[in-house]
């Protein structure tokens, strides 16, 4: 409404809250906040009021408590002894390793059926497709427990690799043995190990300290490496070959590293009911993990296709026209302008790998809803609190990832200038 | 298998939106106008509580399910079976899923104080054992070190069997599982060399095997597993009833009192003790809120205690457990119910 001057505004009535614009809808506002905020007093009361009638106070103190549980994954030591505490964070990092490895692993394996699919190959694609439809059209449970009885079923036990004759025999060299417990796969051994830096219970090979910083100033190496190319480039037209020196940055130190250390591989053995030695990754990780990485990748494939086909044909004929090779015109001008109609999508595919990894208890993975939300919880009786908690936990990991992954949108979204 | 997340929220959902849940001394109430008794069993161990083919309901905690649904209204068959698991047997039934927990489990400190249950007795005195294969060639848990062991998760089990392991020196790797069907199949396809729960469990579960005779039940026991059903805390006068329609059972058994002759000693009994029980003198019943004949209904369901032992788990049946510590004190066990007076 505009205002003249010399004409009275009419004095302000109640009824102007529902029939005047201007106030309309300030008063919609206001009723719906108040009625929410009744809504959750209400169920916050309700709660409290039934607690109390059951004897049951809200309180966290149980974490503390001795857990008496043990854990069969665990990337920090854990025993019995330790608190329910220490057990929620085991069953957290649990459910960060299988969620971080899904992603990268559904990530490799979506971009390339992606890519697959729109391929000229009629039986490539075709299959490709097949995939797609399969593996996003049956529920991811379903995969999960598939995943587990082929491993359960099929690969052998641990004492068919026993005596003169075994049964099943080691692959891959022998080195690794695949059974239906886990597989037992190599680990890696020192012969001149560096020591370790102890932080409490966790300590850290200064080995693997040293393998970073090699690889980080590595990538540096290669970073000052192209822009010097570019340089003598603008200057005289010609790009010097650099893909040797920049293998050599990669590969001679850490050549070295390796010799100093005299980093093996030790094999795993049989010893008692078991294979020791070696590292026995679980078969409950390693079916999650392939269900979830199976499921996700067919998602992430039909991204992946998508943005490429955003990108118009003419972007293609016109890099061809410039001279530009086709490898060539894939990194610099269709992968580019692909990744802004592909990033948003795929956040919401790795906020769904990260929460379908809680299907984790149809094989006994205990991530955090195994522990925290599974023994923890019936241990000790606390379903409010560790269902909050839990439920606290999942909406952080998950703001976390969008909010990481928004600002990676945010570098290679179209730039406005 | 997901439902302790489905129980968990439905806990959390209905502490957070029903009105009031269902209140001290109400139990009785809601049952009877329901007209049917909802009971929290396992989701199938052979002889304790498993559906037959025709999904009829059988076993020793059936048998107490439907004790109490006679005694209380008048009919054995008005019970429905909720199947539950370790995990989400007490959310079931603090949620009040279920108005009785009959599902071999273990009367301890923190489940009758900390989670708010109230254990109404010991229907079976047990203890944890493990089970192996023949073949593996052990005798003794001693030597079970470095061993994969199928354990149920959310079971007190859990907790002795790290326990025994660490105090006895030993390493093993546990394999979580849920349910006791599923324990059968990763212990049958050999992902565990061991599988260990209460000692009746292994006998049941090895009964139902197809070739039971390969398997061995290791001499240890690991623990003291008392199993009872088990109530809601705050509601006395329910727990009452579920006390002592057990207490019936096992004093039916100790005074001789039979599915068979019931109706006769109900008639011409002289023992002024199973007067009271049976309700022929002095009305026991009108003080819990139920009639004078809500024992004899209790008995005639399935029979005494004794009876109901023998019909479901005991040496003529496949799995065949003897009685043990689950004899009368007169035979020098451990049942003993108190006086009817």
């Amino acid at each position: 409404m505009v205002s003249y001057p010399g004409v009275d505004q009419p004095p302000f009535r109640l009824s102007m809250l529902i029939y005047d614009r201007r106030y309309r809808s300030l008063t919609i506002q206001a009723v719906v906040f108040i009625l929410v905020m009744l809504a959750a007093s209400w169920l916050i009361d309700n709660t409290l009021r039934n607690l109390a009638i059951m004897g049951k106070t809200f309180s966290f103190d149980f974490l503390f408590r001795r857990a008496g549980y043990d854990i069969p994954q665990q990337l920090i030591p854990y025993n019995s002894d330790d608190t329910h505490l220490r057990a929620t964070i085991v069953g957290l990092l649990n459910t960060l390793q299988v969620s971080v490895l899904g992603c990268i692993a559904a990530t490799v394996l979506g971009v390339i059926v992606g890519v697959l699919r729109l391929s000229s190959n009629w039986l490539i694609a075709r299959l490709m497709t097949v995939y797609v439809e399969v593996f996003r059209n049956i529920p991811l449970l379903l995969w999960i427990l598939v995943c587990l009885a082929i491993f359960t079923e099929v690969m052998p036990p641990p004492n068919a690799y026993r005596g003169e004759n075994p049964a099943a025999s080691m692959v891959l060299f022998d080195l690794i043995a695949p059974t239906n417990r886990y597989t037992a796969i190599p680990s890696l051994g020192m012969s001149n190990p560096p020591g370790t830096i102890t932080l409490g219970r966790e300590s850290l090979s200064w080995a693997l300290v040293a393998y970073v910083v090699v690889i980080a100033a590595a990538f540096l190496a290669r970073h000052l490496l192209r822009r010097w190319a570019q340089r003598v480039q603008d200057q005289t037209g010609k790009r010097p070959t650099t893909w040797w020196i920049n293998l050599a940055f990669f590969v001679v130190p850490l050549l070295l590293l390796t010799w100093h250390f005299g980093l093996h591989l030790i094999p795993p053995v049989l010893r008692g009911f078991n294979f020791a030695e070696g590292i026995n990754l679980d078969n409950a990780f390693v079916v999650l993990w392939l269900a979830l990485t199976l499921y996700t990748g067919a998602f992430i494939a039909e991204i992946v296709r998508a943005g490429i086909m955003a990108v118009s044909r003419g972007q293609t004929e016109a890099a061809f026209a410039l001279g530009l090779r086709p490898r060539r015109t894939m990194s610099l001008v269709i992968l580019p302008q692909a990744l802004r109609v592909i990033i948003p999508p795929l956040i919401s595919q790795y906020l769904n790998l990260t929460k379908n990894s809680s299907l984790a208890i149809a094989v006994g993975y205990m991530d955090l809803r195994g522990t925290l939300g599974g023994t923890t919880l019936n241990q000790t009786g606390r379903e409010m609190e560790c269902m909050v908690l839990m439920m606290g936990i999942y909406l952080a990991l998950s703001l976390l990832i969008s909010g990481g992954m928004n600002v990676f949108n945010s570098r290679v979204k179209l730039k406005e200038r | 298998m997901k439902k302790s997340v489905f129980f968990g929220s439905v806990t959390a959902v209905a502490l957070a939106a029903t009105g009031a849940l269902a209140a001290e001394g109400d139990t009785l109430k809601e049952v009877k106008a329901r007209g049917e008794l909802y009971c929290g069993v396992n989701t199938g161990l052979v002889g304790f509580a498993a559906p037959d083919a025709s999904g009829n309901w059988s076993g020793f905690d059936v048998a107490f399910c439907k004790a109490l649904a006679a005694a209380v209204l008048g009919d054995p068959a008005k019970v429905k079976y909720v199947p539950t698991t370790g995990q989400t047997r007490f959310t079931a039934l603090s949620s009040g899923e279920v108005d009785i927990l009959a599902r071999n489990s273990t009367w301890t400190f923190q489940r009758d104080t900390d989670l708010k249950l109230d254990f109404v007795g010991v229907n079976y005195y047990d203890g944890q054992g493990f089970m192996v294969r023949k073949d593996l060639g052990v005798s003794s848990a001693k030597e079970l070190n470095g061993a994969t062991i199928c354990i149920q998760t959310g079971t007190t089990t859990e907790l002795n069997l790290a326990d025994y392991f660490k105090a006895n020196n030993m390493e093993y790797q546990p394999v979580n599982i849920d349910s006791n069907a599923e324990g059968e199949q990763q212990y049958m396809a050999g992902a565990c060399d061991a599988y260990t729960t209460d000692a009746s469990g292994l006998a049941a579960t090895r009964a139902a095997f197809a070739d039971p005779e390969n398997h061995i039940i290791l001499p240890e026991i690991i623990s003291k597993e008392p199993l009872g059903p088990a109530v809601r805390h705050g509601d006395n006068n329910w727990g009452d009833i579920a006390r002592w329609t057990l207490y019936a059972l096992i004093a039916a058994e100790e005074y001789g009192v039979t599915s068979a002759n019931i109706d006769e000693l109900a008639k011409s009994s002289q023992n002024p003790e199973v007067q009271r029980l049976l309700g022929t003198s002095d009305d026991l019943g009108k003080m819990i809120g139920l009639d004078a004949e809500w024992a004899r209904r209790a008995i005639k369901a399935s029979g005494n205690y004794g009876e109901i032992f023998a019909a479901t788990i005991g040496e003529q049946t496949p799995i065949g457990l003897a009685r043990g510590l689950n004899a009368q004190w007169t035979q020098g066990g451990l049942m003993y119910a108190m006086p009817f007076r």
